[in-house]
Formats: C-alpha cells, structure tokens, sequence
C-alpha cells in the first residue's frame, strides 16, 4: 500500500512510521502544519505545532529513509478545532479539541488529500487496533495497553474512515517498548516527553487561553436553591463537575465540598452544589457514529465519557442512526458534561460514539425514564 | 534506513547544481594541505597562494579587480554585507540617508536584511514594485530618487530573479542610480555562467555570487566591491578581507569555488544557447499538454535565465505537484521559501499580481550542465498525470467537511 505516515515529531507516530515501513507498504511523512505562527521553541509544555516539533519529524523521515513533507493545515485547524474550542467552552459545553482533531483534521482534510494524492491509507501512532474480521468488516478496538489506549478520541471517525487508517501501534504493551523500539531504530526522538497538553495553547494556561480569546464575562456563583455564593470571571472557565478553583466566599451549609453542577453562560451564571447533585442515571448523546449496527433497546455495553476516564457498565435505552440514550444507573458516574464525547464499547470492540447533549439526574428519571427531560449539563 | 535512490531527473539546478569535476579536483588536491592563509610560514604562505590565485581567477572572470573580490561563506552572507554594509557606512557619513531601495522580488536574503534594518537600525525601507513578469518597474526608482535622492543609501536590485528568471535592466538602474551618487548593490547568484556578468562594464557597485550555483562548493560566495566604495563590516574578528570580512579564508574550498566560476563563465554561452533550447521545448510542451498551466516571468525567452522554467498549474498546490513529481521521478521546486517547511505563496508572484490561489500552485524547473532532452521529456511526461491529481486533492483539501 502507498502509506501516509502522519507524523507529529513525536516518539509514537515516528515508530508508527517505521512499523508502516517494516511492513513493506511504501511510506511518505508528513507534518501537519497546525500554526500560521508555530513557536519558534518549544516553550514550558509542548506542542505539536512549534518548530522543532517539524524539524524533528523531519530527522525521523529521514533516519526512516522515506520522503517528507509539510503540509498546511493551518486553516481547517483554525477554522474547525480552535474555532469549536472557543465556540463550546462559550456555550458552557466542554469540548475534546484531539477528538475534533480527528473529525475534521487527521481522518478528514489529511486522508481525503493523501486519498486524492494517489496514498491508500493514512498512519498515525494512536493506540488503538484494527482488527479485520473474515468476513471483511473491519473493527476498532482498544490498544493492548489499556493505560495508553487512544480508541476513545477515534471513534469518532467512524467506520468509512477506519477503512482507510493504519495503527501499527496497537499492539504495543507499553510505552516503554516504544521508546526501546526509537532508541533501536535510532531515532533521536526516542526519549523525547509525550505531550499532555492541548497543543494549539502553547503554554498549557487554558484559563488564560479562553479569558484571552473570550475576554471577561463576570458573573455569580450560585448554589441549587439559586443564592450567590461567590463570583466568577467567565463561566467558560467552569466544567461540570469542578471542584477546584471555585474560591467561593461563602462554606456550604453542610460543610461539604461543592462541585460545579451546571455552567450558563448566557445567564453568566455557574451553579455548585454536593457530589450527589453530579450523579448521572442517563446519557443522551448526538451526532452518533456507528461501527456496528444500531444496538437494540436493553442491550448492555460499556460506556466511556472521558478520555482517561474508566468504561462503566451502560444499557441502551434508545438509539438510532443519528443518537443514542444509554442508563448508566449505579456505575458511579458523576459530572458528565455536554460536549465530552460517549464511547460505547462491546469488551474492547468499540460500537459508536456520540457527543454527549444531556444527561439526566437519577431524581429526574425515577418516575417517568421516557418523558424526563434533558438536564443540560 | 536506506538512503532515497539517485534519481535521474533532477530539474532544481537554481537550488544547487551538481558539483564540476574541475571544482572537485582543485577541492581534493587542495584538502590534504596543511596552512591558514594568514600565517607567516611556508604552510600558510602555500594556503595565501591558493586563495590569492582564486580570488585572481574569480576577478578576471567576471570583470572585477581582485581587490574587489570579498571572500563570504556564500550568498546570502555576500548579501547581507552589502545591505546592512553599505546602509551603514552610508548612514555614518550622512545622517538623511536612511532609505534602502529594493524591489519587491528580491530573494529573501536582500529583503530580510532590508527589513532588519528598517526595524532595528533606522532605515526606512522603499519597495519597489515590478511588472507582471517580474521586471522591477524603473518609473518607480527614478521617482523615488528623483524626490529623496539626498536620503537613499543604497538601491538593490538583483540581476535575475531566482524565482521566475526575470533578468532585470540593471543598466537602468545604475544610470538612475549614478546621478545621484547612490551605490547599487546587485544579487547576481542566479546570473553567473547563464548570461554575461562584468562588473566594471555594468556599472553595479556590488556584485553576489555564489559558490554551489555554478558547480562550486556549498559554503563559498563572495562580495565583488567596487574599489574605494566603503563598507561597514557584519562579522568582526582577525582582519581578514581587508577588515571587511573578518574569519579564516579555506583554501580548498576557494580554490574549487574559482574554478567552478571560472569554467561555468568561460562556457557560459554555449551552455546557454543549450539549456535555452531545452527549457523552450520544456516550456511549450507543457503549455501544450496541461490544461490550465501558465508560464510565468517574462514570455520572451531571451529576457529570462536561459535555464529557467516557472509556470504555475491553477487549482494545484504547488506541494502536492512536488510530492506527485517526486514519486514519479522528478525532481523540481516551487521556487519559494518556506517558512518552518511550511510552503507559502512566493513573494516575488505576489508581487507580480497574481493571485494567491495561482501562486500557490507554483513549480520552477531549472535546467544545468548535466540536463539532458531525457529530462526534459521525463518532465513532460510526468506532468499530466501529476496536476490532474494534485487539482483533484487542491479541490479536496479545501471542500471537504465544509
């Protein structure tokens, strides 16, 4: 196959890339270009979008023996993950920017020019494995290694797409087998620190980042019987289910913790209250994508909500092309917000994957589970 | 781990062109020889010897004194000295003159140091503006040193543009220039051994050249300097160059970069005359055979580089031209810089009007010594196919998920 090897500068995509060449496909690097103005060094956290992150892809390709080039996806980055980030946290949602990435960058702008190009598929170093199935469908599941596993910022390619991707570090079953793997191969990223950051904020303040681009919303703090307890800047800046941070003036009657349970913008208003209040019955999530067919109401799954966050056992309450609404009842899950994306899996096998719209409160789904209206979360 | 195979068609000599086999024999008898050209001894006086008969051999080839000839470690350092060099020199012996001249399709070596010294050392910088074929406008020069000649400190513009092969009518320029007593500096790295370049007949003050455009060592250049002309020093240190160019002169590399410029001058015209004919055939087939392709830089063959080839392919990037054509076996440039690898629409494009969609789907051909009729046709065959695949991608990467 003509393989397009994605390649950030980072350890993982330059050992995909290799892996990619080993299996005798014939293999071209390319560096996404991410930033008009990439950061002429690497500042305290890392990017994917500065200058030595390019030049290292670049030594990579060449160690690798294969072409390299850049290619600019400043603009569609700009105009679809940055844009999204600033427009979600905005509208009180708490967006995945690796997951909008994915959606509209790496497996759409990238793949459809590699497709068009002349490439069969694109290869990139998530953590996630292609299993292809005799009857020639082809499954997503997660990595070996569950600590790194990437599916969950995946499955929003869906299937089409997944058709056309390369994950040859699915298999691995630690990190470290990967950086033994640079450090054989030579290539001098092999130590090189994984990025935890959001690339496109170069310092890693995303508070700062979103106060810069959104500027200063003032506004109450509020706890559930509505009385101000304290005052905020923005309420972009609050994700449900934040404890931290809150600098309230006033303690909580009980003198518990007080997490955020509701983020408004329009009112400007941020909304606190105990644990309890962030207890999750229902998940209603939209735009879904679909690995498999539509489950069936009452069939038992796992759910994912969070990208490091734990697969907990879910039951379909309805679903169709388009959404899916899943009780997770009693698996513990708290702070679920609007705009995180709900993965739902068959053991490691990823079915869909939908963005989550609402979510609904135990209290709210006791009496009458179909008619209980979203809660926006 | 392989390295990539040598391929055989390479059509970027502008970027840098294989090395002569006379400059490859003065560089490996010269290596094995112990001296620093600037010690008293025997080893050293050796080593001066080498780089005094280059500097000889450099002057006489193109029309200098050999005390006009200011060793740099290429082009862009050359460049560099003479901007920021004059500019200060000039600045120091009359406070007005603030104004450096140069036109708006100077290579980035020019322009950078203009615009380096507009923001940190005072100057004010005038950009002149060229035609649609990339030919500096001299209207606009004579206007600008017709109203602020007392406060121009020097003009630059470049003899061909490295870009679209525009040769430019520095005649022109020099005659405006001299009436109002201001020095002009031209980028000639591109000119040399493609059409004739004497630096007592053009009347250019100072001159560029470069090493490994014409068959030379990377790393060699130099400065030709009109006597008596004064400029301010970029790198100080031992002295060397007069003062002007401090750092030890390597003989080896000199002496290859001498016989480099030497040999692609003595066979300058007919090389041309032959690299002329290619880029012709080159330049009509593929306006012929590719729909939507467009020459670029002046029509008239014999008002451009004889070896150049620019054309722009509408609805490509120029990039995914460059990968299509790698593939394929052919090698060649859109002909701009980029900026962290990241192509950009070229300046000089820019600046001749066209529009920024055209210019991105930019590729420069530039024909050499060792270009042959096979490489021509291998371009021409492997044309096509590329841009009709690189327009499908263009228009993908900017509708998709619209």
């Amino acid at each position: 196959m003509r393989v397009l090897a994605a390649m950030s500068g980072g350890v993982d995509s330059a050992v995909a890339a290799a892996r990619a060449v080993d299996a005798g496909h014939d293999v071209v690097g390319v560096h996404m270009a991410l930033s008009r103005t990439p950061a002429q060094e690497r500042t305290g956290s890392r990017g994917c979008c500065s200058i030595e992150d390019a030049s290292d892809a670049r030594r990579a390709a060449d160690v690798l023996g294969i072409p390299y080039y850049v290619w600019d996806m400043s603009e569609r980055f700009e105009q679809t993950v940055v844009a999204d980030f600033l427009s979600e946290y905005a509208a009180g949602r708490t967006p995945n920017p690796c997951v909008r990435c994915n959606e509209h960058v790496k497996f759409a702008a990238l793949l459809d020019k590699a497709l068009a190009l002349g490439f069969d598929a694109v290869c990139t170093g998530h953590y996630a494995r292609v299993v292809d199935r005799a009857d020639g469908t082809r499954e997503l599941h997660r990595a070996l290694d569950a600590a790194k596993d990437q599916s969950y910022v995946l499955a929003v390619m869906g299937p089409e797409r997944l058709a056309r991707a390369v994950f040859p570090l699915g298999d691995v079953t630690s990190k470290s087998e990967v950086r033994a793997e640079a450090v054989a191969r030579g290539l001098s990223v092999a130590a090189k620190p994984d990025s935890y950051d959001i690339c496109f904020v170069a310092d890693g303040d995303t508070q700062g980042f979103l106060q810069r681009a959104l500027g200063e919303q003032p506004g109450d703090v509020v706890d559930e019987s509505g009385a101000v307890v304290g005052r905020h800047d923005g309420a972009y800046a609050y994700t449900v289910g934040q404890r931290r941070g809150l600098a309230l003036g006033r303690p909580a009657a009980d003198g518990r913790p007080r997490y955020v349970l509701a983020v408004e913008p329009v009112q400007r208003r941020v909304v606190v209250g105990p644990a309890e209040s962030l207890d999750v019955a229902h998940v209603v999530g939209a735009s879904a994508v679909w690995f498999a067919d539509v489950p069936a109401p009452g069939t038992t799954l796992t759910a994912q909500v969070r990208a490091h966050g734990a697969d907990v056992p879910a039951r379909v309450l309805a679903a169709d092309a388009d959404g899916v609404t899943v009780d997770v009842t009693g698996a513990g899950l708290r702070g679920v917000a609007a705009g995180q994306s709900l993965v739902l899996y068959d053991g490691t096998r990823v079915l869909g994957q939908a963005t989550v719209a609402a979510t609904r409160a135990p209290a709210d789904v006791a009496t009458d589970v179909v008619a209980a209206p979203g809660r926006t979360a | 781990m392989s390295p990539s195979p040598s391929r055989a068609v390479y059509l970027d000599h502008a970027a840098t062109t294989p090395m002569r086999p006379a400059a490859l024999g003065a560089l490996t008898a010269a290596l094995a020889r112990t001296g620093n050209p600037s010690s008293l001894h025997t080893a050293g006086r050796t080593a001066r010897r080498t780089v005094e008969e280059s500097r000889e051999r450099v002057a006489a080839a193109l029309g200098a004194r050999p005390s006009e000839v200011v060793w740099t470690a290429g082009g862009t350092e050359a460049d560099n000295l003479a901007v920021k060099g004059l500019f200060w020199a000039r600045h120091a012996q009359d406070a007005r003159r603030r104004r450096v001249v140069v036109s708006a399709a100077e290579h980035h070596a020019v322009l950078d140091p203009a615009f380096w010294l507009a923001e940190h050392s005072g100057a004010e910088l005038v950009l002149l503006p060229v035609d649609a074929e990339g030919v500096v406008e001299v209207d606009a020069l004579r206007s600008e040193l017709d109203e602020h000649g007392d406060a121009v400190a020097l003009v630059s513009v470049m003899w061909a543009n490295n870009e679209v092969g525009a040769l430019q009518p520095l005649d022109e320029v020099v005659s405006l220039a001299r009436r109002h007593g201001v020095p002009v500096h031209a980028d000639a790295v591109q000119a040399v051994g493609q059409v004739p370049v004497d630096l007592a007949a053009s009347g250019v003050d100072a001159l560029t050249i470069s090493g490994h455009k014409v068959g030379g060592p990377g790393s060699t250049g130099a400065l030709l300097l009109r006597r008596g002309l004064d400029v301010t020093p970029v790198l100080h240190g031992g002295g060397q160059e007069r003062g002007v160019r401090s750092g030890t002169l390597d003989a080896p590399l000199l002496a290859a970069f001498a016989a480099a410029v030497d040999e692609a001058v003595a066979e300058r015209a007919e090389h041309a005359a032959r690299v002329t004919a290619l880029r012709d055939d080159l330049v009509r087939r593929v306006l012929a055979d590719v729909p939507g392709a467009t020459l670029r830089g002046p029509a008239d063959g014999a008002r451009r580089l004889p070896a150049n080839a620019h054309l722009t392919f509408a609805g490509c990037e120029g990039d995914s031209l460059l990968y299509l054509l790698d593939a394929a076996g052919v090698e060649a440039s859109t002909g701009s810089a980029c900026q962290a690898g990241v192509p950009r629409p070229s300046h000089v494009l820019l600046a001749m009007g066209v529009g920024e969609d055209d210019a991105r789907g930019a590729l420069r051909f530039s024909l050499g010594a060792t270009s042959t009729q096979d490489d021509v046709d291998a371009a021409v065959a492997a044309l096509p196919a590329a841009v009709e695949r690189a327009r499908a991608a263009g228009l993908t990467s900017t509708l998709v998920g619209a």
